[in-house]
């Protein structure tokens, strides 16, 4: 659905699907392979406003609860209902089914602070 | 990571797919391919945990037995072989630790102590061996150790130790695998039927790769977690330290007043029984999605009542934690957990959360 080649990425691996000024956000492989189990995932707020770099969304392993990061500033217009109902999914397919919300990017510019799929890659 | 310890059984996690964290100074796995397949794999089949990191130390000489009555509180049985939970109290009633101690020989007892606390423990047992006729020897570098747990652990087991199922629970007794001795025990901290294996750091890698291929899933510290909370199992440390005593830990039950010999700050237990406590160690379920987590607080009307200890995530129950709240909080009293500013009702039960426990 997100295929990593076309998506960009955050520092902090979250992963952004940019298409008509909406961001569609959910966590790299990388990440939920570190994370593991996931067993919980505590979704924004529709209508909520973030901000690029700032924590919007919490997802618990077994072990830890890990910071989401929202990778551009604007405002929650979707969540992924399925994911707080079936969170393994995340793990299972992070770049498709485990989205996890949608964001209508307020400052377009913040897009280019997002690293590509081959930058991300390369800090990993 | 350069000056953490490794278990003998290092090499053989890391080939095996741990990955590794720093338990209180080792190098120990936290998981393998996933906490809840591991979780998995010991409540239904069989799981391999390196535990090596515990320690071993043995009381040698005319009073072993004495001083092993006189240092924990449980009532040991003068049997070959035979052994009990038990805690280790400092002179306030304070837990230090707790151990698994077993009547090896009229002159040997053999202590099975946590490993953040064996040097503690070893110090303490020497400053109490003064006045007995004993030997106080930390061994814990002499055995490498793994827990094998689950309703199939035995089962296949009895493939190398053919009467495996014969050692009774709680009970210890020296057989041999791949023809060196090791030391067996029918005990475990999963709440799961198995046993617990020591011996020299080459047989026990043997063991470890012999069970991998034989059935046994590798597990580590994270599903052991969740494992030994499931069953009501306190973490030395975390749910219980000195600033609590037996009761307080609703471990009423190891201390045995009525037993002959004197025993560390049996006097103040006694009192303490008497009296009663004001806080004990309690299980929460909580009732809506979420995790809680150690340090969490525990409201009731708006007001903090305690606060949590331990708290994970169950495959089985969801939400489980326990903490120190009111003795007289009512069975089945609703409380909120706070975690990260949100509050979740949660509900007091009575432990073990996992009522198949062995």
């Amino acid at each position: 659905m997100y295929n990593q080649e076309n998506c960009k990425f955050s520092s902090t691996h979250e992963w952004a699907y940019i298409e008509n000024g909406v961001a569609t956000v959910g966590i790299s492989d990388h990440a939920q392979h570190e994370i593991s189990d996931i067993v919980f995932v505590e979704l924004p707020k529709i209508g909520a406003k973030v901000e690029q770099g700032k924590s919007c969304c919490v997802i618990e392993s077994v072990k830890s609860a890990s910071d989401i990061y929202a990778p551009v500033s604007g405002e929650i217009i979707e969540v992924n209902q399925a994911a707080a109902d079936n969170p393994s999914i995340v793990n299972q397919a992070p770049h498709g089914d485990g989205w996890l919300f949608k964001i209508k990017i307020s400052n377009p510019d913040e897009v280019k602070k997002l690293l590509s799929f081959e930058e991300y890659k390369a800090t990993l | 990571m350069s000056d953490l310890k490794k278990t003998p059984l290092y090499d053989a996690c890391l080939k095996a797919g741990g990955r590794m964290v720093d338990f209180h100074g080792w190098l120990l796995p936290v998981q393998y391919e996933s906490i809840i397949a591991e979780h998995k794999a010991v409540r239904n089949e069989a799981g391999l945990f390196d535990v090596s990191h515990m320690g071993q130390i043995i009381f040698k000489g005319p009073d072993a037995f004495k001083l092993l009555q006189n240092v924990a509180t449980n009532n040991f049985k003068k049997e070959i072989g035979a052994g009990a939970y038990a805690h280790i109290l400092d002179d306030n009633g304070g837990i230090i630790d707790d151990i698994i101690a077993f009547y090896l020989a009229p002159d040997e007892m053999f202590l099975v102590v946590n490993s953040a606390t064996r040097y503690k423990d070893y110090n303490w047992f020497v400053k109490k061996s003064a006045a007995y006729n004993v030997e106080v020897k930390d061994v814990s570098d002499d055995y490498a150790m793994l827990a094998l747990q689950g309703p199939k652990a035995l089962d296949i087991l009895e493939k190398l130790v053919p009467n495996i199922k014969e050692i009774a629970r709680f009970h210890i007794k020296q057989d041999k695998i791949f023809g060196k001795n090791v030391y067996i025990t029918r005990t475990g901290y999963t709440g799961e039927d198995g046993v617990e294996i020591m011996g020299d750091a080459q047989t026990i890698n043997e063991l470890f790769a012999w069970s991998i291929t034989n059935g046994f899933t590798p597990c580590g510290l994270g599903a052991r977690d969740v494992l030994r909370l499931e069953a009501g199992y306190l973490l030395s440390g975390s749910d219980m330290d000195e600033t609590r005593n037996p009761y307080e830990a609703s471990c009423g039950w190891v201390v045995k007043l009525k037993k002959e010999e004197d025993f560390t700050a049996k006097a103040k237990m006694a009192a303490v029984k008497e009296a009663g406590v004001k806080e004990k160690w309690t299980g929460f379920l909580l009732q809506t999605a979420g995790v809680a987590r150690e340090g969490c607080l525990i409201y009731k009307y708006g007001k903090q009542i305690g606060k949590l200890t331990s708290a994970t995530y169950s495959p089985l129950f969801k939400g489980i934690c326990a903490g120190y709240a009111p003795a007289d909080l009512e069975e089945g009293a609703l409380v909120e957990i706070e975690v990260r500013g949100r509050k979740i009702p949660a509900k007091k039960v009575k432990m073990p959360f996992y009522k198949n426990k062995v």
